[in-house]
């Protein structure tokens, strides 16, 4: 249950806003963070503490693609397939990904690791192709570079590869 | 290049800049803040920024102290500023470094537009991608409380603001004001009908201001430097102060390049970033994101104002530049851009939602070789049915790529229904509801 594991960070929540229903992103990002995904039960449990019906929640849900309704890989893979990645390769990132984990876009590897998707610009058009894996960033990438995140990713779960404070062209060493 | 001090990035391209609250006020930070904060009156701010010829950054480009003038006068109850950080628009990625490498300069700003239209509670609705710039504003934001900038009674004076974050969760159309302050609001992000607008009702239904970062960023400048002084940079009249242009595609150096407005495309491509990355020559240019018409080579001398790019046929939108080399298929080109459109129509009115399905079905028809000497007029008679026919302003954009790729590259629409029907004959498939 939500509310028992995370009472003080939903009751900070409820505080910044009037309304109790504007919590409903930050609530659904707890739920997902606890389960990785967000499940019927725990809408049901933010439409009680949001006082909202469980359509109510289940609409907000099914309208922002970065909610999952079942469960998915430890890393999620989404690659920008929008033009100015597509212009510098995209298509080709999705290739050799295809190649080294045998999973297209849509896809989950059998060992449950690793999960495709495409995804629309991501703010990152100068730095393409790219992808993010879960909450990182991973940008101007290569095949010895996917290669080296892949690498990471299976032994140590991150990526030194992954991108920091974004700045470009980069900024000069201080 | 005549000689030109950067205002927005000159903090984070000092060397060993980190953006945190110690640097940031090494370099002047917070003082705007304190030079108003209960010595200016509110009104007077409004007017300076009125004054500077401040211009929206996030597409539309509407003059920012006019759209805070808008707000109700004497006003009793709560009024709300939200900053908009759901930078989406391909081709543009400005406010992710903003955000990320100076953040508080655009919380300085917002605490100037808060003091001058009288707001306590302000949000900064990021997307939620952004994962590392949401904590790197909690962070800074939590710094900004801890030195009295940001809460009760801020540096003791009897002004009180609060800012917090808000992360959205994946939509595009999130940007657009209304849809903004509706998913706010903890629902699906369908842009609302205007008017009324948001300054007399905004966020629940009270009085609101939404301004984008980079927008923002600009009021400490604008405050500690005068409006007069402001107001003389880039293209006055209509067009005062500098632009972050994001270079994408096909050049050499891609980036953020901040340049006074005015500043010509043909130098921002081959000086700024470098040029062309190849012998291959230059092709096309998209110069204000993807809701903007495509340019040619001939547009090169265009000057980068609101006045000009409109004047050429296109807008300055969002400052996404992105740049194409010969041997681009721009029929390939607009259909990855409708495909990035259908899928973030946000389904509320039927020209758009069911419009894009039927706009992208027939793009890529043309693309995979089957397409037939009709699908042209179609598109046409499509793109006509759905510009000016929705409640917000995606469904003109939808159409840019299509329309502008079709009066520049007609013949490449063409050829390729041509070669279609050499090789195959043509079957025939009327496009359906539904994704494929």
């Amino acid at each position: 249950m939500l509310k028992e594991t995370y009472k003080a960070e939903i009751d900070d929540i409820l505080s910044r806003y009037p309304i109790r229903r504007s919590a409903v992103l930050p609530l659904l990002y707890l739920a997902q963070k606890e389960e990785g995904y967000v499940s019927e039960a725990a809408m049901k449990e933010i439409a009680g503490i949001l006082r909202l019906t469980p359509p109510q929640v289940y609409e907000v849900v099914t309208f922002y693609t970065m909610f999952q309704l079942k469960p998915i890989a430890a890393f999620h893979i989404q690659v920008c397939k929008s033009l100015m990645c597509a212009l510098v390769g995209s298509d080709t990132l999705l290739r050799w990904l295809k190649i080294r984990l045998g999973i297209g876009p849509g896809e989950t590897t059998a060992d449950k690791r690793f999960t495709i998707s495409t995804v629309e610009c991501l703010a990152s058009c100068g730095t393409g192709p790219m992808m993010q894996v879960n909450d990182d960033y991973y940008e101007g990438l290569t095949e010895s570079k996917l290669d080296r995140i892949l690498a990471d990713l299976k032994r140590d779960g991150t990526s030194p590869l992954k991108s920091g404070p974004f700045m470009l062209p980069e900024p000069m060493k201080g | 290049m005549p000689p030109f001090e950067k205002i927005l990035l000159k903090n984070m391209e000092t060397p060993g800049y980190t953006g945190s609250l110690a640097d940031y006020e090494r370099g002047g930070g917070y003082q705007a803040l304190r030079k108003v904060l209960g010595k200016i009156p509110p009104a007077e701010i409004t007017e300076t920024v009125k004054k500077s010829g401040l211009r929206g950054r996030g597409g539309a480009g509407f003059p920012t102290g006019v759209k805070w003038g808008f707000l109700p006068k004497d006003y009793q109850g709560p009024k709300y500023l939200c900053c908009n950080a759901d930078e989406s628009e391909p081709g543009t990625f400005k406010d992710r470094q903003l955000i990320e490498r100076d953040p508080h300069q655009m919380i300085e700003g917002m605490l100037l537009a808060c003091y001058a239209i009288g707001v306590e509670t302000a949000y900064i609705y990021i997307r939620g991608e952004f994962v590392l710039g949401a904590q790197i504003l909690e962070r800074a934001l939590a710094e900004a409380r801890m030195a009295g900038y940001v809460g009760q009674n801020i540096l003791g004076a009897r002004t009180s603001i609060n800012i917090w974050v808000h992360r959205g969760a994946g939509a595009y159309i999130c940007g657009e004001e209304t849809a903004l302050l509706e998913s706010l609001e903890g629902k699906r992000g369908l842009p609302r009908v205007k008017p009324p607008f948001p300054a007399t009702h905004g966020l629940y239904n009270k009085p609101t201001v939404v301004n984008n970062v980079e927008t923002l960023a600009n009021l400490p400048h604008i405050i500690n430097r005068g409006a007069e002084w402001f107001a003389a940079i880039g293209s006055p009249p209509k067009s005062s102060g500098t632009r972050i242009f994001c270079v994408s595609g096909h050049v050499k150096r891609p980036g953020n390049f901040e340049v006074p407005m005015g500043t010509t495309l043909r130098e921002l491509i081959f000086e700024h970033a470098g040029g062309m990355r190849s012998d291959k020559p230059l092709k096309a240019i998209i110069p204000g994101g993807a809701s903007a018409p495509f340019f040619t080579p001939e547009h090169l001398g265009v000057k980068l104002d609101f006045e000009s790019v409109a004047q050429a046929g296109s807008m300055l939108g969002s400052g996404g530049v992105t740049v194409m080399e010969e041997g681009t298929n721009m029929v390939w080109a607009a259909l990855r851009l409708m495909e990035f459109f259908y899928h973030e129509s946000c389904g509320k009115c039927t020209p758009c939602r069911e419009g894009s399905s039927w706009l992208v079905q027939t793009m890529r028809r043309i693309v995979d070789g089957r397409g037939r000497n009709s699908d042209l007029e179609t598109l046409v008679e499509l793109c006509q049915n759905i510009a000016g026919r929705t409640v917000c302003a995606f469904g003109d954009a939808e159409v840019a790529p299509i329309m502008s790729t079709l009066k520049y590259w007609r013949h490449e629409y063409e050829e390729l229904i041509q070669q279609a029907a050499m090789s195959a004959p043509a079957e025939l498939m009327m496009p359906v509801m539904g994704k494929h």
